[in-house]
């Protein structure tokens, strides 16, 4: 086979603006999530009334629904009822919306997993509830978690890929018009992947590094 | 409201034109898994190899699939195999070869974990009444798993369920599909289809998805005790 | 050393504890004096550790009246936040916050919560890791620390509070036999100094030695309140002659 590299060469600057925005949808909603997830398991760790009730809900939904329509309702439904935003803030609000239950899930098993005796021995010298929150737990369950968030960023990231369906020109979006406008199937896919390949390796290399890091100030008992 | 915009679900033959999306969405779902359920068995002996390159191909099979997102493969697929191959393959083929082909990675790694948490001991005293390799994995080893990997396997399932919902991407006529034509159809005289058409599809997928990620769950819970 | 003419510091009056439907502390009363030692001794399962942890609101009690310093720790206006700062605890599985390193882990009661300053607290932390033996491992993470040395840094971190009381919970029970002796010596040490302390422990020759009196507790009821070498040599229950049999061979 041979491959077109003027033309891979020509549209390599189509593909680096996509991957930036691939990056950009990956990282604001990874962070939203972040910061989602550490609400709602917070909300779910002191029982909350009602917030506690609804949290479930919203875990059940956005873990039980596929992130493509939850863009659609987002993007064409909720519009129609005259909620209006822009292509961009719709895609990192679904990507928060999805990402959050994942979060939130992971915070909640890695604040279970911080032991009770550990709570006690917090409580014994004098903090108060939030304090314990965080300078005990939330460390603790943090790093016991570690690995979940990693694994939750990287698929955000992946799944990024599918906001181009509501007309964001991220990787995938610009290689279908790419494919529909030029037909160079090969080189557009290889473009694509190697992009993919570009942006995860590093973010999960990153990701472990900071594992271990995170790691190896926790743990000793 | 002159005209509740969800009276456009209860229109002619939307409800039954929707049913038949889902259900080939739910088609594609199941034979997917199945087949990469079988697959994946298998994928999960092999990673028990002891060979280094066994292994080493079997990790490598599965990362690719963990860092290339699923949009993708089916692109792959449905432009650059059948290009590169000069074939035509519908949508629906393609979503079932990248479906099986994914859950067979995704499959083999619950049942790596589910024979590798096995303890050591019941491989040696299958071993030590004379068991062969097949009879240990037949008679002791996999009946042990599978309880251990239920759980996971009941998740994928769920996973690869949501996942159908991308086949509209690569042109299957899919529940979502169907959903676009209705409410392109109706568009002009309701305005507010997309929301209750989505909205729809939205329930569905969720009614689908539900009770199987609960079953998980409640196996998980049963498998810990 | 007789101390029941010092001030009543902490009393406990009819204290009835319950889980579900099973009493736990069935109408304990007890004086703690200034400066006294108590060790409670009794079979596993008696609730004396369940007493303990009633001291400092770690459990909810179901009858009965707590005193400490005057006023009462029953109720839901109790600030115990506040009480707990004046009542230290040290427990069996010496939990230290293992994402902490050693002088982290004692500062962080002090400053947080008691809001010191830090030059001052420090120099109290070096004072009291010096009294233990354990000056040179304040930036040690307890991963790196023997059990020994982690529960003497959790009696430190209780102490760097300045409690007024201290309820040590079988601290020595997770601890390997060797390194049993350099925990019981800071507790000694303690008591030398004039500290209050509610001790529960299983080393008899550690309660004969330490305590000013010692409670014994069956079925969550006190059987027997006496001097320790009374409580040895001639003790008034049988309960307490079979409890002490056991540690006999």
């Amino acid at each position: 086979m041979d491959i077109n590299w003027q033309f891979i060469i020509s549209t390599l600057p189509l593909y680096q603006k996509a991957a930036w925005i691939t990056i950009k949808l990956g990282f604001w909603g990874t962070l939203l999530s972040l910061v989602i997830g550490l609400v709602c398991s917070i909300i779910l760790y002191f029982r909350i009334k009602v917030l506690k009730e609804l949290v479930e809900i919203y875990v059940e939904l956005s873990r039980n629904t596929p992130l493509l329509i939850q863009l659609f309702f987002l993007y064409f439904g909720l519009t129609k009822l005259g909620i209006t935003m822009s292509e961009t803030t719709c895609a990192i609000i679904g990507l928060a919306f999805l990402g959050g239950s994942y979060m939130s899930e992971a915070f909640r098993s890695g604040i279970e997993a911080v032991s009770k005796t550990q709570i006690e021995s917090g409580l014994s010298i004098g903090l108060s509830q939030m304090q314990l929150i965080r300078y005990v737990i939330l460390p603790q369950a943090f790093a016991v978690t570690m690995p979940s968030l990693a694994a939750n960023c990287i698929f955000l990231f992946k799944e990024t890929s599918i906001v181009g369906a509501i007309a964001i020109a991220e990787l995938m979006h610009v290689t279908q018009d790419v494919i529909g406008m030029y037909y160079q199937t090969f080189e557009s896919l290889f473009m694509l992947v190697a992009a993919y390949l570009i942006i995860i390796l590093p973010l999960s290399f990153l990701l472990t590094w900071l594992e271990r890091k995170v790691r190896y100030a926790e743990f000793g008992n | 409201m002159q005209n509740l915009g969800i009276n456009v679900l209860f229109e002619g033959t939307t409800l039954q034109r929707l049913f038949e999306g889902l259900m080939m969405t739910a088609g594609i779902a199941f034979i997917s898994i199945i087949i990469g359920s079988f697959l994946g068995i298998g994928m999960g002996l092999l990673r028990t190899s002891k060979s280094r390159i066994v292994q080493f191909i079997c990790r490598l099979y599965l990362e690719v699939f963990r860092i290339i997102p699923i949009l993708v493969w089916l692109f792959i697929v449905y432009f650059g195999v059948t290009n590169a191959l000069d074939i035509h393959l519908d949508g629906e083929v393609v979503a079932v070869i990248v479906f099986s082909l994914w859950g067979a990675a995704e499959m083999g790694d619950i049942v790596r974990g589910a024979l590798e948490s096995l303890p050591k001991h019941q491989v040696e005293s299958g071993k030590a009444i004379g068991l062969s390799f097949w009879g240990l994995y037949r008679y002791v080893l996999i009946p042990q798993a599978v309880r251990r990997m239920l759980p996971g396997a009941i998740n994928l399932s769920t996973r690869m369920v949501k996942t159908t919902s991308l086949v509209v991407m690569i042109g299957v006529i899919d529940v979502v599909k169907v959903g676009q034509q209705i409410i392109e159809r109706s568009i002009i005289k309701v305005p507010t289809a997309s929301f209750w058409v989505y909205g729809l599809i939205f329930i569905l997928y969720f009614i689908i998805c539900y009770p199987l990620s609960k079953l998980s769950k409640k196996l998980e819970a049963k498998w810990e005790n | 050393m007789n101390k029941e003419n010092h001030q009543v510091l902490l009393e406990i009056k009819d204290l009835h504890k319950e889980y579900d439907t099973r009493t736990v502390l069935d109408g304990i009363h007890l004086r703690v004096h200034k400066g006294e030692v108590i060790v409670v001794l009794g079979p596993s399962g008696c609730g004396k550790s369940t007493l303990l942890r009633c001291l400092n609101g770690l459990e909810s009690i179901q009858g009965g009246d707590i005193q400490f310093d005057g006023e009462s720790l029953v109720g839901s206006n109790v600030d115990w936040q506040k009480t707990r700062q004046k009542i230290g605890m040290v427990f069996q599985n010496y939990d230290l916050f293992p994402h902490m390193t050693v002088i982290e882990n004692i500062l962080l009661g002090p400053i947080k919560v008691q809001k010191r300053e830090k030059k001052e607290v420090m120099e109290q932390a070096a004072q009291l890791l010096e009294k233990v033996g354990l000056s040179d491992r304040k930036d040690s993470y307890p991963r790196q620390l023997s059990g020994g040395q982690k529960q003497r840094i959790a009696i430190v971190r209780a102490l760097c509070m300045n409690p007024e009381i201290m309820l040590f919970d079988e601290v020595t029970a997770a601890l390997d036999p060797e390194m049993v002796r350099e925990v019981l010596d800071v507790i000694l040490g303690l008591a030398k100094q004039g500290m209050t302390m509610m001790i529960v422990t299983h080393e008899m020759g550690f309660a004969q030695a330490v305590a000013d009196r010692i409670l014994f507790i069956d079925e969550g009821r006190v059987c027997e309140i006496s001097e320790p070498k009374e409580f040895f040599t001639n003790p008034k229950t049988e309960r307490a002659q079979q409890f002490l049999n056991i540690f006999q061979f």
